[in-house]
């Protein structure tokens, strides 16, 4: 009996700061997606007309088309770039130093914030910028390259450079936990460098995967900075189309919206944990 | 013809020589085992002839055909590792049919193959099981099934039997001995326990510092050890100085008496250990020179020996065996 007193005790400071911090803006949240405004003011009510609006809307379906398209497209890069760079560092790097040394080289561009590594992009990219000049200058073009800033293209590569660390690091971690011996014993039945990567690395790096393709996929489906900053303005995400809601001071839109987008990315979740068990990696 | 034959093999690491140019026969169908202590070299020996390892010069034949640059599984040896290596994602039955379904065999076919090397090694009710599943000597059984199943003409076994307790490990052992011989395949097995050698091996391999020092039946291995070295490790004998040379006694042959002519050392007795049908007395003489005999437990009760005693080790000269420097 007393154990159990010392057990919810021990678990309660944990349950507090999440029923203060999620739970109960998650409440206010959904409450306030029912609400009715106008111009100036919420007026609490129970109607349905943001959610209306959110679904009725064809800019909502354009615009969770192009997220989706995003994240896909997201997903797709970090995950070859992620798993080839964990593989090199799992599997051809030797000796623990260099790893160790590789690995930090690899998080040296997590020391600056998202925002300057974004914009650190815009005079390398830009129609005068150096990538251009240098084109131009090599006679490779003769017109500055239009597509390399504000446009998808560099959208994606903003996402690929801010995020493809978070695809390493769990696909790393469960590579370093694949006993050598597997590979061997792979090679000895008969297989080569293909077939051990498709029967045996692959299948054990599935968390890893799992877990990375989860931070990546939030990530990219709820950002609304680096699409507004490296589309120059010309596309949009879900989150955008938000955070517009709310310098437009529609709380209640934006609400609706931002449940229906939290429902969603759940629902991509439970769809990948459903797919991969990932709890021998917690 | 033999059906392995190792010429001059040497593995170099950087500067340090793990196996030194060693020639070696082993005939078909017989069993071998690689004995000495860590870092003699018979693990870089045994992975060299699987082909894990780059043989940094000589060759290695298989059935009289040169493999020295072969892949593993192009050279008609099987592994089975020291920590078993099955796949954690895959059923026993789909870890024993690896190595068919790598060689492009049909599924039907390599599943029922795979169940008739499951109940081979005694495990077709387990089939389905995960390795997690099982414990360590049905593990063990897979990786043998598993290695089996491609029909390999060596085996190749990397200290099978360690990480066993002993008595699955005495039951393993015979084992590995029925199944050498009902498929009538070479085993090389890599140990640092002579009384592991002694008991499975046709031929008994010693070797210290990357070369091998001895290579023959274990019984003339255990009668006629050719060195201080394998006198020691192999077990049972004393190793006593005589003159520039040295000879070695068994122990088994020594017992404690006075009264006898013939070879003898004195001194105290050091230690005594029951052993159940022996008993082991250490004697140590003043210049401390150390000697032991394995007496028959009613040799030992007809005796008053107590710790600390003196005592008189005595043996028949005909049982001296001289050792090479």
């Amino acid at each position: 009996m007393r154990g159990t007193v010392v057990s919810w005790l021990l678990a309660a400071p944990l349950a507090l700061v999440l029923a203060v911090f999620l739970v109960v803006p998650l409440v206010v949240l959904v409450a306030v997606s029912f609400y009715d405004y106008d111009s100036f003011r919420l007026i609490p009510d129970f109607v349905f007309t943001n959610y209306i609006e959110v679904f009725g809307s064809p800019v909502t379906w354009r615009t969770y088309a192009k997220t989706f398209w995003f994240a896909g497209i997201t997903w797709a890069i970090t995950l070859m770039l992620g798993f080839w760079i964990a593989y090199y560092l799992a599997f051809v790097v030797e000796g623990t130093g260099r790893r160790t040394l590789l690995f930090l080289l690899c998080t040296i561009p997590f020391w600056t914030s998202n925002l300057i590594r974004m914009i650190a992009w815009v005079p390398f990219l830009g129609r005068n910028g150096l990538l251009n000049q240098a084109l131009l200058g090599a006679g490779v073009i003769d017109q500055p390259l239009e597509f390399l800033l504000f446009s998808d293209f560099a959208v994606v590569l903003a996402f690929v450079h801010l995020y493809t660390l978070f695809m390493v690091v769990p696909i790393f971690n469960t590579m370093m936990r694949i006993d050598r011996q597997l590979i061997e014993a792979a090679v000895d039945a008969g297989a080569d460098f293909w077939r051990v990567l498709r029967h045996v690395i692959i299948p054990l790096c599935k968390p890893g995967i799992a877990i990375g393709s989860i931070f990546v996929i939030v990530l990219v489906m709820g950002d609304f900075v680096t699409v507004r900053l490296m589309s120059g303005g010309q596309s949009a995400s879900v989150g955008l189309m938000i955070s517009n809601q709310i310098s437009l001071l529609q709380y209640p839109a934006a609400a609706a919206n931002a449940v229906v987008l939290l429902a969603v990315v759940l629902l991509m979740v439970a769809a990948i944990l459903r797919a991969i068990d990932i709890r021998k990696e917690l | 013809m033999n059906d392995v034959e190792l010429v001059a093999v040497t593995k170099r690491y950087g500067g340090a020589v793990a196996v030194d140019a060693i020639d070696l026969a082993i005939p078909t169908a017989s069993y071998t085992c690689l004995l000495g202590p860590s870092g003699c070299g018979k693990t870089s020996t045994l992975r060299m002839i699987a082909g894990h390892e780059s043989v940094s010069d000589g060759d290695i034949l298989l059935a009289g055909r040169n493999v020295t640059l072969l892949p593993p599984a192009s050279r008609g040896t099987a592994m089975m590792f020291q920590s078993y290596a099955l796949f954690p994602h895959l059923s026993a039955r789909d870890n024993v049919a690896f190595g068919l379904r790598m060689r492009g065999t049909p599924k039907a076919e390599r599943l029922a193959k795979a169940d008739q090397f499951l109940d081979l090694v005694q495990l077709g009710a387990l089939a389905d099981r995960l390795p997690a599943q099982l414990s360590g000597g049905q593990q063990q059984r897979v990786a043998l099934a598993r290695a089996l199943i491609t029909g390999p003409r060596v085996l190749l076994l990397d200290e099978p039997l360690s990480a066993l307790d002993p008595f699955l490990r005495a039951k393993m052992r015979e084992e590995l001995k029925r199944l050498q011989r009902e498929l009538g395949i070479s085993f090389i097995h890599v140990t640092h326990s002579q009384e592991e050698a002694m008991a499975l091996a046709d031929l008994a391999v010693v070797m210290d510092h990357g070369r091998i020092v001895q290579a023959a039946p274990p019984r003339e291995v255990f009668e006629r050890p050719t060195s201080a070295f394998v006198a020691r490790f192999i077990g049972g004998h004393n190793v006593l100085p005589r003159g520039e040379r040295a000879v070695a006694v068994r122990t088994d042959r020594c017992r404690l008496d006075a009264g006898t002519e013939g070879p003898r050392l004195e001194g105290r007795v050091r230690a005594l250990e029951y052993l159940g049908s022996t008993v082991r007395v250490v004697v140590a003489t003043p210049d401390g020179t150390e000697a032991e005999a394995l007496l028959p437990d009613s040799a030992f009760a007809s005796s008053t020996v107590t710790l600390g005693d003196a005592a008189t080790l005595a043996w028949n000269a005909a049982d001296e065996h001289a050792l090479a420097a």
